[in-house]
C-alpha cells in the first residue's frame, strides 16, 4: 500500500538525490577548473552556491512538513532523520567546491609555475567517497556505507602528504607563498569533503542498520 | 548493540504476568495461536494490531473477561504473579479485583460519583463510611479527579463530561486497590483534550500499577507505554521495549503496520 507519506517520502528521495548529483558535479568541476586554469567555469560553480542553499532549505522544510503532519515512525522515521543530517553535508560540501572554485579562480589569474603537488589522485579519491556515499544512500546499501567509512584515513594521510610538500616548498619559493598557501588549502577542503562524504555515509548506515556508528571506530560490518 | 544501549530490557524487570502458549477460540473459530510472552511489572505493555487481531481478546484473557462469552475455550497458561489464573478453583472475583478493568466507552453506573466509586470497595465488603470516603478520596486523587469532584461528590456521575466520565471508571477500577489495570481503547472516544489527559494519567499509573493497554492509536502507545506487542492474525509477531519497536522494529510486518504500509 504507498500511502501519502510513502509519496511525500519518495520525492524528498528524489530532491536530495538531485541536491547530492548537483554537489558531486561542482566538486568535480572545481578540481578540474584548476587544473585547466578555466576561470570561467570557477566563476560558474560560485554562482551555483545560491542554488544549493534554496535546495537545502526546501529539503529541510520538506522533512518538517512530514514530521509535522505524518508522525514517521522506524525505517520512515529514520529515513527523515537521515536526510536531514544528510542534508547539511551536501550543502557543506557545496560550500566547500565553491572555496575551491575560489582558489580555482585565484590561481587562474596569476602566473605560477607549476603546482609543485599533484593532487589529482586526492581529488579522484574524494569524488569518488561523496559519489559512493551518495550511491550507498540510494540503494540503501550499508555495506557500502561501512566501506567508505574506511577510507577517511587514506585522505587524511594524503592531506598530510601535501602539507608536508609544501613545508619543503615554501621556503624553496618564497615569491610564490601565496599560491602555494591556496594550493594548500585545496588539499584542506578536500579532506573536508571526504569527511562529510563519510558523514553521509555513517547516515545511510543508521538509515538501513539502525545503528549509530559514528564515534566508535571499532564498529564494521560483518 | 542497539539493544543495549537504547532499550529497556525485559530482564531488568519483574515479570508479572505471563501468558504460556495460550490458545483462545470463539466456538470454532480459534482467535488466538500460541501467545507466549511475559509483561513486566510497574510497567505500561501497549498491544497494538489490525482490527481482528486478538489483542483486544488476549486483553481479556488475562482477567477471564472471555469467560462470559458463550462457546469461548482457552488452552494454555495465564500466570499472574505466577499463579495460573486458569486453574480450577479460581475465585474470578477476586481475580477481577486484582486485575482491573477499564473500557473504550466510559461506562458510570447511574449513581452519584461518590457511589461509583465506593460500589466495588463496598461490594468487597467495607461497610464503614469513613473508610469508604478515604478510598473514594485517594482513587479519585490518583484518577487524577478529585479536584474537578470533591465538591459535588453527590451529584449524578452521568453528568460530568466524557473524559471526566472515563477518568471516573478508571477511579472505580483503582478503588479496589488492583495489582494490573487493563485498558480497552480507554482514550478513544474522548477529544484530544481529555485524551492528554488520560494519558498523563496513565504515566503517574505505572509508578503503582502493571498497565496493559490496547489502543488502535498507534503514536498513543508510542507515547504512553513502555514495551509493545504487536499482534497479527491472532499470533504475537514481536514484543520488546517500545522505543525500538518504533525506531527499529525487528520484524518485516511490525514495521509494515507502523509505518502505515498495511493494515
Amino acid at each position: 500500500m504507498t500511502t501519502h507519506m510513502q509519496k511525500e517520502i519518495e520525492k524528498l528521495k528524489k530532491k536530495v538525490i538531485t541536491m547530492g548529483s548537483v554537489v558531486e558535479d561542482m566538486v568535480y568541476l572545481a578540481t578540474k577548473s584548476i587544473l585547466t586554469k578555466d576561470a570561467r567555469m570557477a566563476q560558474q560553480i560560485i554562482n551555483r552556491d545560491v542554488e544549493v542553499g534554496q535546495m537545502e532549505v526546501d529539503i529541510e522544510e520538506e522533512c518538517l512538513k512530514i514530521l509535522a503532519l505524518h508522525q514517521p515512525v522506524a525505517i520512515d522515521l529514520r529515513f527523515i532523520v537521515a536526510v536531514l543530517k544528510i542534508n547539511s553535508d551536501l550543502e557543506r560540501v557545496g560550500d566547500l567546491a565553491v572555496n575551491i572554485a575560489e582558489r580555482s579562480l585565484y590561481l587562474s589569474n596569476v602566473n605560477y609555475a607549476c603546482i609543485p603537488y599533484d593532487y589529482t589522485r586526492m581529488a579522484h579519491k574524494v569524488e569518488d567517497m561523496l559519489s559512493r556515499s551518495i550511491e550507498a544512500l540510494v540503494n540503501m546499501d550499508a555495506k557500502a556505507a561501512y566501506l567508505i567509512r574506511t577510507e577517511d584515513e587514506e585522505i587524511d594521510a594524503l592531506n598530510r602528504e601535501i602539507y608536508e610538500c609544501m613545508k619543503v616548498e615554501i621556503p624553496k619559493h618564497p615569491d610564490q607563498v601565496s599560491c602555494l598557501l591556496h594550493v594548500l588549502s585545496i588539499g584542506r577542503h578536500l579532506e573536508r569533503i571526504a569527511d562529510h562524504a563519510t558523514n553521509i555515509a555513517e547516515d545511510v548506515v543508521y538509515l538501513v542498520d539502525a545503528v549509530i556508528i559514528r564515534h566508535s571506530p571499532e564498529v564494521y560490518a560483518d | 548493540m542497539v539493544d543495549k544501549k537504547q532499550a529497556l530490557l525485559l530482564e531488568d524487570f519483574d515479570i508479572e504476568i505471563v501468558s504460556r502458549d495460550l490458545n483462545f477460540y470463539y466456538g470454532d473459530n480459534q482467535a488466538l495461536f500460541g501467545i507466549s510472552v511475559g509483561m513486566p511489572a510497574k510497567q505500561v505493555t501497549a498491544l497494538i494490531g489490525p482490527s481482528g487481531c486478538g489483542k483486544s481478546t488476549f486483553l481479556r484473557t488475562l482477567n477471564r473477561m472471555n469467560d462470559i462469552i458463550p462457546g469461548a475455550r482457552v488452552e494454555g497458561q495465564v500466570l499472574i504473579s505466577g499463579k495460573d489464573i486458569y486453574q480450577h478453583g479460581t475465585d474470578v472475583v477476586k481475580l477481577r479485583r486484582k486485575v482491573g478493568m477499564v473500557f473504550q466507552k466510559s461506562n458510570p453506573f447511574p449513581k452519584s460519583i461518590f457511589e461509583n466509586v465506593a460500589y466495588g470497595p463496598r461490594i468487597h465488603g467495607t461497610r464503614d463510611r469513613q473508610q469508604l470516603a478515604a478510598i473514594v478520596e485517594k482513587s479519585l486523587v490518583r484518577a487524577g479527579l478529585w479536584e474537578e469532584v470533591k465538591d459535588r461528590l453527590n451529584d449524578n456521575a452521568l453528568g460530568l463530561s466524557g473524559g471526566q466520565q472515563q477518568r471516573l471508571c478508571i477511579a472505580r477500577a483503582l478503588a479496589v486497590d488492583p495489582q494490573i489495570l487493563l485498558m480497552d481503547e480507554p482514550a478513544s472516544a474522548l477529544d484530544p483534550k481529555s485524551t492528554a489527559r488520560v494519558e498523563d494519567l496513565i504515566g503517574e499509573l505505572r509508578e503503582l500499577y502493571t498497565i496493559v493497554i490496547v489502543t488502535h492509536n498507534m503514536q498513543q502507545a508510542a507515547r504512553v507505554s513502555d514495551f509493545t506487542a504487536f499482534f497479527y492474525e491472532g499470533a504475537l509477531v514481536e514484543f520488546n521495549a517500545t522505543k525500538l519497536i518504533f525506531t527499529n522494529p525487528k520484524e518485516k510486518q511490525t514495521e509494515d503496520y507502523i509505518t502505515g504500509r498495511f493494515g
